[in-house]
C-alpha cells in the first residue's frame, strides 16, 4: 500500500524555512511581512515531521532572508532551519542561532523608552535564552517571550 | 574608568569605590570651594524640573571652579520646537566639556552618552536609573559606618516601584551586607532585584509589618505614592502602616534613617532632631560626591 505524502512543492530560488515550532509559521509570516509580499508564499502548518512529531514550514519564492531576518526568526523558533535554494539546490544552509545582541529588528515594549519616541536604532541584549529573557539596552527593560511575541505581531 | 555615569549596571565595585573615596578627598572643598575645574563648563539639560538635582550639580560644579549653561525645563527651548534629543546633544556637547542630563523618558541618558563625545551624567531617566543618587547613598552609609560590609539595611515602603531602592539593593549586593525588605504585598521588590540578590548570595529577609522589624543599621524610606493604589482606603492605611514617627521610631532602635528627598508623611518631622536622622545629611552629601563624579570625568584628578 502507498502511504500518501504531503506534497509541497520545491521552489526555484527564495528560502525555505523548516522545522518552525508547530504553530509557529503565522508568526513568522507576521516578523517577515509575508501578508505584504507579493512572492509566492507556501505555508505548510502541523506537518508531522519525525524529529519533533509536528513542524512548521514556510516556503519564500525569489527572496532571501537577510541575518536580521535569520536572528528574529530564532527569537520565535530557535531550532528552525533557514535553506537558501537557487535554482532548486540549497546552497546555503543558514543557523537559526540567537545572537548576544539584537539591533533593529525589534521594537521595546516599554511605551517610555527613548527609543519608541526618537529615532534610535533598538538594542537588545540577550541574557538567557531559553526561556527567552531580553534586555533593552536603552531604558534596561527586559522582554520575556510574551513580550517579544508582542511587539513583533 | 568610565567614561559616562549613565546607570549603576555599568559600575564595577572599584569604580564605586574610586567615587567614594574622591568623594571623601572632596569633603573640604564642597565647603571652602576650589579651582580644580576652572574654566570648564558644564551643561545642564533638565528637560523636567527637579530642582533639588540640578541645584546639587550645580552647586558641585561651582564649588568644583567650573561654571554651568542650560535649561531648567523645556518650555523656552527648541525641543518645544520638535528639536531631538540627539540634536540638543549634539549642539551642547560643543559648547560645554560635560552634560548632566535629566529626561522622562527611559534610555535618554544612554542616547545622550552615545551621541556625545564628551562625558554625560545621568541625573534620572524616568523609572530607570538616577545612579549619583546611589552613590550618594552609599557614601552615606559608609560615612556614618565607617564601612559598608557588615550593614544590616532595611528598605521601607514602595519597594516595587522605587527606582532608589532598586538601584541601591543592587549596589549593595557588591558588598557583604544583609538586607530586609519592608513592604506591603502590592509593592514587594519585584523579582527581577530578588532574583539579582539571590545570585549575588546576598542574604534577605521579607517582612510587611514594621512591627517585625529584626535589628539594622539603616532604614532606608520611600514615599509610598497615592496612584499606586486602586482603593484610596488601601493606600492611606499602607501610609500610616510604615510611617516613622516617635511612637514607631522606638522599634528600629539605633537604626539611621535615609530617604531620598523629598518626603511627604512617610517620616514625621518630629524625627528630625533625633539621633536617627541622616536623610539631611544624606542630601548634603550629593554635593562631594557629584563633585567627585564631575572632577574624575573631566579628567582634573588624577
Amino acid at each position: 500500500m502507498r502511504t500518501k505524502e504531503l506534497k509541497v512543492s520545491a521552489i526555484m530560488d527564495g528560502t525555505v524555512i523548516d522545522h518552525i515550532a508547530a504553530g509557529k509559521a503565522f508568526t513568522v509570516v507576521k516578523i517577515l511581512h509575508l501578508d505584504q509580499t507579493h512572492e509566492t508564499v507556501t505555508i505548510a502548518s502541523n506537518v508531522p515531521s519525525g524529529v519533533t512529531g509536528k513542524k512548521d514550514i514556510v516556503k519564500i519564492e525569489h527572496r532571501v532572508l537577510s541575518p536580521e531576518e535569520v536572528s528574529s526568526i530564532a527569537l520565535i523558533s530557535p531550532n528552525a532551519t533557514v535553506n537558501i535554494i537557487d535554482d532548486y539546490e540549497v546552497v546555503e544552509k543558514r543557523l537559526v542561532e540567537l545572537p548576544d545582541t539584537i539591533e533593529r529588528i525589534l521594537r521595546c515594549s516599554n511605551p517610555l523608552c527613548i527609543t519608541n519616541h526618537e529615532e534610535v536604532r533598538t538594542r537588545f541584549n540577550v541574557e538567557t535564552k531559553a526561556p527567552l529573557a531580553i534586555r533593552c539596552h536603552y531604558c534596561e527593560r527586559s522582554m520575556k517571550e510574551k513580550d517579544v511575541l508582542r511587539v513583533l505581531g | 574608568m568610565l567614561h559616562d555615569v549613565i546607570s549603576i549596571r555599568d559600575f564595577e565595585k572599584q569604580d564605586i569605590e574610586r567615587i567614594l573615596a574622591l568623594a571623601e578627598d572632596m569633603e573640604p572643598l564642597a565647603r571652602t570651594g576650589s579651582d580644580l575645574a576652572k574654566g570648564k563648563i558644564l551643561s545642564s539639560l533638565f528637560f523636567e524640573p527637579s530642582t533639588r538635582t540640578m541645584l546639587s550639580f550645580h552647586a558641585a560644579m561651582e564649588r568644583l571652579g567650573g561654571s554651568v549653561i542650560g535649561f531648567s525645563d523645556t518650555d523656552t527651548t527648541s525641543v518645544k520646537k520638535g528639536e531631538t534629543l540627539a540634536d540638543t546633544v549634539a549642539m551642547m556637547e560643543r559648547y560645554s566639556d560635560a552634560i548632566v542630563i535629566r529626561n522622562p523618558l527611559e534610555g535618554s541618558a544612554r542616547l545622550a552618552a552615545e551621541v556625545s563625545r564628551v562625558p554625560v551624567i545621568n541625573a534620572g531617566d524616568g523609572s530607570n536609573q538616577h545612579p549619583t543618587q546611589t552613590l550618594l547613598d552609599l557614601y552615606t552609609i559608609r560615612k556614618e559606618f565607617g564601612r559598608l560590609d557588615g550593614l544590616t539595611v532595611a528598605m521601607l515602603g514602595d519597594l516595587k516601584y522605587g527606582r532608589t531602592v532598586h538601584s541601591l539593593a543592587y549596589a549593595l549586593s557588591m558588598y557583604d551586607v544583609s538586607l530586609v525588605l519592608v513592604s506591603p504585598t502590592e509593592l514587594r521588590m519585584p523579582p527581577e532585584v530578588i532574583r539579582h540578590l539571590e545570585e549575588t548570595s546576598v542574604p534577605y529577609d521579607e517582612i510587611m509589618r514594621l512591627e517585625d522589624m529584626p535589628p539594622v543599621d539603616v532604614v532606608y524610606a520611600t514615599r509610598i505614592q497615592k496612584e499606586r493604589f486602586a482603593d484610596p482606603n488601601e493606600y492611606e492605611k499602607t501610609k500610616d502602616a510604615y510611617r516613622i514617627d516617635r511612637s514607631t521610631l522606638t522599634l528600629l532602635g539605633d537604626a539611621k534613617i535615609m530617604h531620598p528627598l523629598p518626603r511627604v508623611s512617610e517620616i514625621a518631622k518630629e524625627v528630625d532632631t533625633t539621633p536617627n536622622a541622616l536623610y539631611f545629611t544624606q542630601a548634603g552629601n550629593g554635593i562631594p560626591v557629584r563633585m567627585a563624579v564631575l572632577a574624575l570625568l573631566l579628567g582634573v584628578v588624577a
